[in-house]
C-alpha cells in the first residue's frame, strides 16, 4: 500500500537532520498559519501563486533560489566545520551522513539556487529590456517556476522521510546503481531533477521564444541589452543540454528500478557513457549559469559607468562563441578516465580556446570602466569583485584543462577550489550584482546601500579564506569529499577555510538584514521615477514597479541603450508632451495551473521514489487532468480599459517630467 | 492574434528540437551498447522485418491523415477533422499493437530489457518512441473532445496546429529508428 515506506525510514537515530527537518517543519507550519490566520491567503492566491505575470514569477524564481541558499549553505558550513576537526578523529558528522550533505550541497547550488537566480532575473527582466508586455507562454512559465519548487521540495523532504543521495552531485555509477546504493538517497535525486528538469526546459523554450520573436517596434537583434543576448544563448543551451540530462537520468532510473544494463558492472554496461552523457549535459550547464551572469554585469557595469557598453558586438560575438564552443570541451571533466592522449589533447585545446572569448568579456568591461564616470553603487562593488575573483577562477581553469596537469590535480581540492571559484565568483556574485540591481524595479524601493557593502565585503573576503586555502591544499594532495583525515599539514589550511565560511555566513547575515531593513524603510528608499541608477535600457523606462502591464505604449527602439536615448532626446526636444493614444490591453489571466500541476508532480515524484504505484497513477492522471481543465477554459484574457491605462501612464509621466526637469503636464 | 499562431509554433518547434536531442542521447546510447549482447541474442536474431514494415506503413499513414485533419481544421470542417484524427487514431493504436506485441514476444523469448546491454538500449529506445506515441494520441483524443466541445477557437487551432508538429516529428524520428535500430540491426 505505502511502497517501500514506513516508520523506519525517519532517521530517529540520527539527531541533526531530525532536528533541522523539525525545525524547518515548525517554520513552514508557523508561515503557513500566519498567513491564513492573518488573512493574507487569498492575496497570496490570487496575487502570486497563480500568477502568471513574468515580474511575479521571476520574484518568486528569485526568492526559492535565496530560501534554498540557506540550506546549501548550512550543508556548505557544516562540512568546513567537520573537516577543521576531523583531524585524526570522526568529527561529528557521521561518514554517511557527511556524505549526503556533500551531495546535497551540489545539487541544491546548481540545481535549486543558481538555476532559479538565474531564471528568476531573466524572467524578470527580459521582457521589461525588450519593451513587451510578458513573455511568449505566461502560463507555461508559471508551470515551470512550480515544477522547479517540486524538485526543491522533494530534496528537502529527503531531509527526514529517507535519506539523500551519497554519491555526489553528479551520481556516478557504479556507485550509483542498486548494487551500492540501495536505500532512496538516489532515487531522491534522480526524481527531483527529473521533475524541475521540465521545469527548467519549459523555461529555456519560453525565453528563448520570447527573445526571437516577442520584441518591441525597433528591437533589432543588434539593439538588444547585452543581458537579452546572454539571456538567449543561455536558454539555447538550456534547450540543448536539458534533454541530455532527461535521458541520462532516465537511463540510470530504468537501471535502478528495473534491471536495465545501461551503466552496470555486468551485461555489458558501460560506466563511460554516463561520464560522456552527464557531462555534455554538465558542461553547457556552467555554461547556462555564469552567461546570465555575464549580462548583468554587462548591464551593470555600462550603468555605473556611465557609459555604452565598450565593443557591443564584439560581446555579442563572444556570448555566441561560448553558446557554441561550450559544447565542445565536456571530455576535461574526466581527462584521466582513459581516454588516451590525442582526444585529451583535443579537448584540452578547446578547453583554452573557450576561455579566449570570456577573456574578451573581462577586457570589454574594463574598457568600459575606463575612462567612465564610475559609481561605485552595491551591484558595481559586486561586478568589481567578480572580475578580480573570476579571472582568478578563468586561470586556475586553463591550468586543469592542461591534461598532464590535470592529472595531477583531478578530484583534488584545487578541482575543487575552481570551480568554486568561478561559480561563486561568476554566477552567484552576478546574481547579487542583479538582486542590488533590479530589486527596486521589481519592488519600488532601493535596497540599503551601506548593509548592501557590508555584505559585499564579507562575502569577499570570506570567499579568499575559504577557497584560496583549497587551492594550498589540493597542491598538498588532498582529496575531495574527505570525512577525515590524518595529515598534519593540512590541517591549518582546513581551519583557514571555516574561517572563511564563518565570514561568508556574517556576509549571508548581513544580506538577510539589508533586505529586512529595505522593507522596514521603504518609504525612505523609495524609487519614485522608476529609473533610480540613471539607467540605459528600457525595463527603466516604465514605473518602479511597473504595471502590470508594463508599457502603456509600446517602446519605439532606434539604438543601443534604447531608454538613455529616449532620455536625451526628451532633454534636447522637450518631447513627451503630446499625449499618446491609450488603446485596450489585452493581459493573459492568471491560473492555478502551474500551482496544481506542480502539487500532483510532487505526490507523483515522492510515489515513484517510494514505489507507491497507485500514488502515482493518481499524480499522472491529476497532473492531466490539471493541463485539460486549462485547455477547457473560456476566457484565458482580460482587457484593462484605455482610461485605466491612461491613468496608471499619467502618473507615470508626471513623475518622469519631474526627473527630467521638464515643466508643466501635458 | 497572428502573432499567437507564430510565437506558438515557433515554440512548439523548439520543444520538437529539444526532444530530439533527447532521443538523440538514447541513439548514441543504443549505437555504443550495440555489440554489448553479453551472450544473449544481437538484433539479427530478433527483429522480424515484416513486422517493422507494417508498423512503419501504419505510422506514415497516420501521418497522412493526421494532415488531412489540419487541413479540415483550416477549413473548419469539424466532421472532417473528426475522421481524420479518428483515423491517425486507429493507424496509432496500431502501430503500439504491434509494436506491443513485438515487445512482449521478445521478452518471452528471454531477451527482455534486463537481458543485456545491448537489449536495455533497444528497449528504451524504440519504447520512447512508443511512449511518444501514446502521448500522442491521449493528446489526439483531447483534441477531438475539444474540438468537438469548443469547436475551433484560436486557442484550439493553435493546439491543433502543435498537435500535427508534434505527430509529423514522431514520424521522422521513427524513420531515424526504422534505420539505424532495425534495418543496420538487422543487417549486423
Amino acid at each position: 500500500m505505502l511502497g517501500k515506506l514506513g516508520w523506519s525510514v525517519i532517521p530517529f537515530d540520527q539527531p541533526i537532520p531530525l532536528f533541522v527537518g523539525a525545525v524547518v517543519l515548525v517554520v513552514i507550519l508557523g508561515v503557513i498559519a500566519w498567513v491564513i490566520v492573518a488573512g493574507h491567503f487569498p492575496y497570496l492566491w490570487r496575487e502570486w501563486i497563480t500568477s502568471v505575470d513574468h515580474k511575479r514569477i521571476g520574484v518568486m524564481y528569485t526568492l526559492l533560489a535565496m530560501v534554498m541558499l540557506l540550506r546549501g549553505f548550512s550543508d556548505a558550513i557544516m562540512m568546513r566545520a567537520q573537516q577543521a576537526i576531523a583531524y585524526h578523529s570522526n568529527g561529528y558528522l557521521p561518514p554517511e551522513h557527511f556524505n549526503q550533505i556533500f551531495s546535497a550541497h551540489g545539487t541544491i547550488m546548481i540545481f535549486f539556487v543558481g538555476m532559479p537566480f538565474v531564471i528568476g532575473l531573466m524572467n524578470l527582466v527580459v521582457p521589461l529590456q525588450l519593451g513587451v508586455r510578458d513573455v511568449a507562454f505566461p502560463t507555461l512559465n508559471s508551470v515551470g517556476f512550480w515544477l522547479t519548487a517540486t524538485g526543491a521540495l522533494l530534496v528537502n523532504i529527503s531531509l527526514v522521510v529517507g535519506e539523500f543521495a551519497r554519491t555526489g552531485w553528479l551520481p556516478y555509477p557504479p556507485l550509483s546503481e542498486l548494487t551500492y546504493s540501495p536505500g532512496v538517497g538516489v532515487d531522491y535525486y534522480l526524481w527531483s531533477l527529473e521533475i524541475s528538469g521540465v521545469g527548467t526546459l519549459v523555461a529555456g523554450i519560453n525565453l528563448v521564444t520570447t527573445v526571437l520573436k516577442l520584441r518591441t517596434k525597433g528591437m533589432t537583434y543588434l539593439r538588444m541589452p547585452m543581458f537579452c543576448w546572454t539571456t538567449l544563448a543561455s536558454n539555447l543551451l538550456i534547450v540543448a543540454a536539458f534533454p541530455i540530462l532527461t535521458a541520462t537520468l532516465a537511463m540510470l532510473i530504468l537501471d535502478r528500478n528495473f534491471g536495465f544494463h545501461f551503466f552496470t558492472n555486468e551485461a555489458g554496461g558501460n560506466v563511460m557513457m554516463f561520464m560522456n552523457l552527464i557531462w555534455a549535459w554538465g558542461h553547457p550547464e556552467v555554461y547556462i549559469l555564469v552567461l546570465p551572469a555575464f549580462g548583468i554585469f554587462s548591464e551593470v557595469v555600462s550603468t555605473f559607468s556611465c557609459k555604452p557598453l565598450f565593443g557591443y558586438r564584439s560581446m555579442v560575438l563572444a556570448t555566441m562563441a561560448i553558446c557554441l564552443i561550450s559544447f565542445m570541451v565536456w571530455l576535461h571533466h574526466f581527462f584521466t578516465m582513459g581516454a588516451g592522449p590525442d582526444v585529451n589533447a583535443i579537448f584540452g585545446i578547446a578547453s583554452m580556446i573557450i576561455a579566449v572569448p570570456t577573456g574578451v568579456k573581462i577586457y570589454n568591461w574594463l574598457f568600459t570602466m575606463y575612462g567612465g564616470r564610475i559609481r561605485f553603487a552595491t551591484p558595481m562593488m559586486w561586478s568589481i569583485g567578480f572580475m578580480v575573483t573570476f579571472i582568478i577562477g578563468g586561470l586556475t581553469g586553463v591550468l586543469v584543462a592542461v591534461p598532464p596537469a590535470d592529472f595531477l590535480l583531478h578530484n583534488s581540492l584545487f578541482l575543487v577550489a575552481h570551480f568554486h571559484n568561478v561559480i561563486i565568483g561568476g554566477v552567484l556574485f552576478g546574481a547579487f550584482a542583479g538582486y542590488n540591481y533590479w530589486f527596486p524595479k521589481a519592488f519600488g524601493f532601493r535596497l540599503h546601500e551601506g548593509l548592501g557593502k557590508a555584505a559585499f565585503w564579507f562575502w569577499l573576503s570570506g570567499f579568499y579564506f575559504a577557497f584560496m586555502p583549497l587551492y594550498a591544499l589540493g597542491f598538498l594532495g588532498m582529496t575531495r569529499r574527505m570525512q577525515h583525515y590524518d595529515v598534519a599539514q593540512w590541517r591549518p589550511w582546513l581551519i583557514a577555510a571555516a574561517f572563511g565560511a564563518i565570514l561568508i555566513l556574517i556576509g549571508i547575515i548581513f544580506q538577510v538584514a539589508q533586505l529586512v531593513v529595505s522593507i522596514r524603510r521603504r518609504a525612505e528608499l523609495r524609487d519614485r521615477t522608476g529609473d533610480p541608477w540613471d539607467g540605459r535600457s528600457l525595463e527603466w523606462a516604465t514605473a518602479s514597479p511597473p504595471p502590470a502591464f508594463n508599457f502603456a505604449i509600446s517602446p519605439n527602439v532606434t539604438g543601443v541603450d534604447a531608454y538613455w536615448a529616449i532620455k536625451a532626446h526628451a532633454k534636447q526636444q522637450d518631447l513627451e508632451k503630446r499625449e499618446p493614444d491609450y488603446a485596450d490591453i489585452e493581459m493573459p489571466r492568471n491560473s492555478p495551473t502551474g500551482f496544481v500541476c506542480a502539487f500532483f508532480a510532487t505526490v507523483m515524484g515522492f510515489a515513484l521514489i517510494w514505489h507507491i504505484w497507485w500514488m502515482v497513477a493518481v499524480g499522472g492522471v491529476g497532473a492531466f487532468a490539471t493541463f485539460v481543465a486549462f485547455a477547457w477554459r473560456d476566457h484565458d484574457e482580460y482587457v484593462i480599459p484605455a482610461a485605466e491605462v491612461a491613468r496608471i501612464d499619467r502618473a507615470i509621466i508626471a513623475e518622469r517630467r519631474a526627473l527630467l526637469g521638464l515643466a508643466g503636464s501635458p | 492574434m497572428g502573432w499567437k499562431r507564430i510565437a506558438t509554433g515557433y515554440g512548439f518547434w523548439i520543444f520538437i528540437l529539444s526532444d530530439m536531442v533527447m532521443f538523440s542521447a538514447f541513439f548514441a546510447t543504443y549505437a555504443v551498447l550495440l555489440g554489448q549482447t553479453a551472450g544473449g541474442p544481437s538484433g539479427r536474431e530478433l527483429f522480424d522485418l515484416r513486422n517493422v514494415a507494417i508498423e512503419t506503413a501504419f505510422l506514415l499513414a497516420s501521418s497522412f491523415t493526421c494532415g488531412l485533419a489540419s487541413i479540415a481544421a483550416d477549413t473548419r470542417s469539424t466532421i472532417w477533422f473528426q475522421l481524420g484524427l479518428a483515423v491517425t487514431c486507429v493507424f496509432g493504436l496500431g502501430f503500439l499493437t504491434i509494436e506491443g506485441r513485438e515487445f512482449a514476444s521478445l521478452v518471452a523469448r528471454g531477451a527482455g530489457p534486463t537481458r543485456s546491454a545491448f537489449l536495455s538500449a533497444f528497449f528504451t529506445l524504440v519504447g520512447c518512441h512508443g511512449l511518444h506515441v501514446s502521448a500522442g494520441i491521449l493528446w489526439l483524443l483531447t483534441m477531438m473532445a475539444q474540438v468537438f466541445a469548443k469547436g475551433f477557437r484560436p486557442d484550439i487551432l493553435r493546439r491543433i496546429l502543435c498537435f500535427a508538429l508534434f505527430w509529423h516529428a514522431l514520424d521522422i524520428i521513427w524513420i531515424a529508428v526504422f534505420t539505424v535500430v532495425y534495418l543496420i540491426g538487422s543487417a549486423a
